[in-house]
């Protein structure tokens, strides 16, 4: 355990604590600042998120925050998509994967420099409930 | 017309779902930026979408951390070093978060991010 280790931990945590970055601001150092491969990267923050958001999630069923029936049926939806998306993690390149990786932190990392309405659909009687 | 705004919700709710695992089980991260606006829009307020996302999310990380552990991806004392400051940064998170103004918040998490996806993509 290194000082860069705990510093670059506890940042991240902060960070994800303040409501940003998803989960993935651990993932964003090891990759763009340290030498760690994508998958090993994505393992990592992986591991790391679990402690936290184990305990954030007891604290919202704790609050009744919870929709249990829909998280339940995204649980078997999520699911599905866990094993393809771990499958393709193992076969792809890694240099590649942190090439789509990094196209997708600019992207949304432009996205989040703009104004906040930019993407927001106008209000409109005929569309759908999804914004 | 609600027949067809309730398959458009189911639709939206099952691709949502599996791209949220999809993003997780790939990156191991960035399932939230499907999961919110999918539970939005399965009709749940803002703040309770990004709650029950944790909730939706745990689990399957949970199961993308099994199959990266089976497979030799990662090793818990690879992730060890930066797991107990980061329980107390997320802590501390929590305690800041509404006290900081969120546009800035953003803004600064955003460059951040971008100064990053270009250092990525020029390695």
């Amino acid at each position: 355990m290194t000082w860069l280790s705990v510093i670059a931990g506890f940042l991240s945590g902060l960070i994800g604590g303040l409501g940003l970055g998803g989960g993935g601001v651990l993932l964003v150092y090891l990759t763009a600042f340290t030498d760690t491969a994508q998958q090993k990267a994505g393992g990592i923050n992986l591991l790391f998120f679990l402690p936290v958001g184990l305990v954030a999630v007891i604290v919202y069923a704790l609050k009744k925050q919870i929709k249990w029936k829909t998280v339940v049926k995204m649980w078997g939806l999520g699911g599905i998509g866990v094993v393809l998306g771990s499958t393709l993690a193992l076969v792809v390149d890694t240099d590649v994967m942190s090439k789509i990786f990094a196209a997708g932190l600019i992207i949304f990392g432009t996205m989040q420099l703009l104004p906040s309405g930019v993407f927001k659909r106008k209000n409109d009687k005929n569309s759908g409930s999804f914004r | 017309m609600d027949g067809i705004k309730k398959f458009s919700k189911k639709r939206t709710l099952c691709f949502g779902g599996i791209l949220t695992g999809f993003l997780n089980g790939l990156f191991g991260a960035g399932g939230g930026m499907s999961a919110v606006p999918v539970l939005k829009g399965a009709g749940l307020e803002p703040n309770s979408a990004h709650a029950n996302s944790v909730a939706v999310i745990v689990p399957l990380s949970m199961f993308s951390a099994t199959i990266y552990l089976l497979n030799g991806t990662v090793t818990f004392s690879d992730a060890l070093p930066f797991i107990p400051s980061g329980v107390v940064g997320a802590a501390v998170g929590a305690l800041l978060l509404h006290k900081i103004p969120s546009k800035w918040m953003r803004r600064i998490f955003g460059a951040f991010v971008l100064w990053a996806g270009v250092r990525l993509m020029l390695k």
